[in-house]
């Protein structure tokens, strides 16, 4: 039965569809089931299978996104129920990510929000045009591992170096690494602002933080 | 050096894309949006005024919802025709629908070296060196800012390259890379200095400045009030949307058509709400995003399509239009960049739209490459010959020659080949060249184009600037930053 029941839900995740994984979510609760096990035997391996089709190429992005936004609502309506037992998942690491001041754009910020959060990752999204201080803020409310800085102009691309000499500043830049991107970024400018890491799309971004982490 | 500027007029091809019947439900669907999804503007000037003519406004999200009347008086009030002017009169533009004017591209962050070939990070000096290249050449008939002066300080940035463009050029001057009151101010100041004074300015507008949505349906806060500001002094003012199927517009062509107009009429008529008759243009630049990747791509079928109907959405609304073409995603110039540039160039031309943008860039209007504007620039001369269509009268069918030659034998000596025969096109970079002796050298048209590039920075000086007046444009430049 819980065979079925955890095939269903990696269905669930593959059609993309959060009205049905919230669903097997609560009936996961109300059955009593390990909630755990529910996310890494059932929702996880439909994750995963989205993700293997998308790098071969027979998925497309907003497929990704639709599962990664079925398995947040999943996720989050088992949340209660593994506080209350005391469980918790083991993430890749707690990522901050922001589009920097001044700058409203937030389509590829966005995307890699989703691809994070999709490998593993727990992921705080601020949104735009926010300010340096406020980044900093919450990167050491939440004990982030990495900063994700978004920027598309290159007057504002200079936010990003002002968040990384902040960091030094605050003798925080070992435990906190900074990832930039954005479409003004190149490689050049990674180099000469000392940034820890850089991706030209949402999915090499991945990669990129998963090495992030490991190295930590 | 001769001051001709190529342009395409007078066509002879014509493209229907879309029907009367399409083009209204397109403005309909824009209409329906504007009034009941409604568009981001966050902006209080902005907001005061969308309010003072009974929008209806939700101040906490910035978000303007007005009736379909209230839209179309305004756009009703947009100018159809006006001159963007140069410092030379010689190469003033008339924006009247009958020309197809192609300008630099921009704002690009890197350049490949014109000596090494290396690419690095974009400064002032390319901004210079473009400007002049593009001031020798014919199919560029007005610039962008290039390339980002990322030398320069953020604040002052898009001042101090605009100058630049004026002290290297006498070809009109539209910039995409100033986005907020203050430096607009500035930049209005510096193109009042070039002609004159602020009066003069209103009849030859040496300045044009161009502002990007935030597409899904929204705008920057800055670029309204640059945008604000230049439609008070009379400068050429548009909105550029740049909604992508897939991420920031529906996957299909027509609702992405649908949200970039709502965002570009908007506005639009905002500008015109404030300040009835001011000089304005309709941008565009939308693209298909990326599948795998949700990447800008800037070219294949899609593109071409937005191509040619943006300018039958622009024509309803009897303004001009600048559109996006070339500005291939290819990372040299090669395959990708000649289908993707050809293409988009050919559909953006043959509906005569009024502004290319533009020439000169590799890896998605990312990286300038001398050799790639070169290029584009036969490829837009390619398709100028094409617009002039086939002329059949009496002269063209030559019978009377056909008759001399008769069967047999060739044209070659006859009066009336000598006369026509440089009617027919010779290109610059193609290779016509017999097997061997490309066997021989392999080069072709990249190295050819780079050539030729060097060769004008070399040696073209354009109509220098009066120090007097550079002088006073640091000044304002100066000011401006206090």
């Amino acid at each position: 039965m819980s065979t079925e029941l955890f095939q269903r839900m990696a269905q669930s995740i593959i059609d993309g569809d959060s009205d049905v994984s919230v669903a097997l979510a609560r009936q996961v609760i109300e059955a009593g089931i390990d909630p755990l096990e529910a996310i890494t035997l059932g929702f996880v391996m439909g994750v995963n299978q989205v993700g293997e089709a998308f790098a071969k190429g027979d998925a497309f992005l907003p497929e990704l996104v639709m599962a990664g936004e079925a398995m947040k609502a999943a996720v989050s309506t088992l949340e209660p129920e593994m506080q209350k037992r005391g469980l918790q998942r083991t993430m890749l690491g707690k990522v901050v990510l922001a589009t920097v001041e001044g700058d409203i754009h937030e389509i590829g910020k966005s995307l890699v929000g989703t691809m994070l959060s999709a490998s593993g990752f727990q992921v705080y999204d601020m949104g735009v045009d926010v300010p340096t201080a406020k980044i900093i803020a919450k990167a050491k409310e939440v004990d982030a591992d990495i900063v994700g800085l978004s920027a598309l102009l290159t007057t504002t691309m200079v936010k990003q170096k002002e968040v990384i000499e902040e960091l030094d500043k605050q003798g925080l830049r070992k435990k906190i690494k900074v990832m930039v991107g954005g479409a003004p970024v190149t490689r050049d400018w990674v180099q000469k602002i000392e940034a820890d890491g850089y991706s030209e799309d949402a999915i090499g971004a991945v990669g990129v933080a998963k090495q992030l982490v490991s190295a930590a | 050096m001769s001051k001709i500027i190529k342009s395409i007029t007078n066509p002879k091809l014509r493209l229907e894309i879309l029907t009367p019947v399409e083009v209204k439900r397109i403005h309909e669907a824009t209409l329906h949006i504007i009034e009941n999804v409604g568009i981001r503007f966050p902006s209080q000037k902005a907001l005061e005024i969308w309010e003072a003519h009974g929008a209806s406004v939700d101040r906490n999200k910035m978000i303007v919802r007005a009736r379909p009347e209230l839209i179309e008086a305004a756009i009703k009030t947009c100018p159809p025709i006006y001159p963007l002017s140069a410092r030379d009169p010689a190469q003033d533009l008339m924006l009247d629908g009958n020309h197809v004017y192609v300008g630099t591209d921009g704002c690009g962050v890197e350049v490949l070296d014109i000596q090494s070939g290396q690419r690095r990070t974009s400064c002032w000096q390319d901004v210079a060196d473009i400007a002049r290249l593009a001031d020798a050449t014919e199919e560029v008939a007005f610039h962008w800012v290039p390339v980002s002066a990322q030398d320069k300080p953020p604040e002052t940035r898009g001042l101090h390259e605009i100058k630049a463009i004026w002290e290297n050029s006498t070809k009109h001057v539209q910039t995409e890379s100033i986005y907020n009151a203050r430096e607009a101010g500035a930049a209005i100041e510096m193109a009042a200095a070039i002609v004159g004074g602020r009066d003069k300015l209103r009849q030859r507008p040496v300045l044009s400045l161009m502002q990007c949505s935030a597409p899904p349906l929204g705008h920057d806060g800055g670029s309204l009030e640059a945008a604000l500001l230049a439609a008070e002094f009379g400068i050429p003012t548009g909105f550029m949307t740049m909604a992508a199927c897939l991420t920031t517009s529906p996957a299909s062509v027509a609702g992405t058509l649908a949200v970039g107009n709502a965002e570009v009429i908007a506005a639009t008529a905002l500008l015109q709400l404030a300040f009835p008759g001011a000089p304005v243009f309709y941008a565009a630049a939308q693209t298909a995003s990326d599948l795998r990747s949700g990447a800008y791509t800037g070219g294949g079928p899609e593109d071409f399509l937005f191509g040619a109907a943006t300018n039958v959405l622009s024509d309803f609304y009897n303004i001009p239009l600048s559109m996006g073409s070339f500005a291939t995603g290819a990372k040299e110039p090669n395959w990708q960049a000649g289908i993707e540039n050809s293409l988009s160039t050919f559909m953006a031309s043959i509906v005569m739209s009024d502004m290319l943008l533009g020439v000169g860039f590799l890896h998605g209007s990312r990286i300038w490459s001398y050799a790639e504007m070169m290029m584009d620039c036969e490829i837009f001369s390619i398709i100028h010959k094409m617009m002039q269509g086939i002329v059949v009268d009496d002269e063209s069918l030559a019978l009377d020659t056909i008759a001399a030659v008769g069967p047999g034998g060739n044209f070659l000596s006859q009066k009336h080949t000598l006369k026509h025969m440089r009617d027919m096109f010779l290109p610059q970079f193609m290779d016509r060249r017999p097997y061997n002796e490309w066997e021989a050298r392999k080069d072709e048209a990249r190295d050819w184009a780079l050539d030729k590039a060097r060769k004008i920075l070399a040696t073209h000086q354009p109509d220098p600037l009066d120090p007097k007046l550079s002088a006073e444009l640091a000044k304002i430049i100066a000011a401006s930053s206090r």
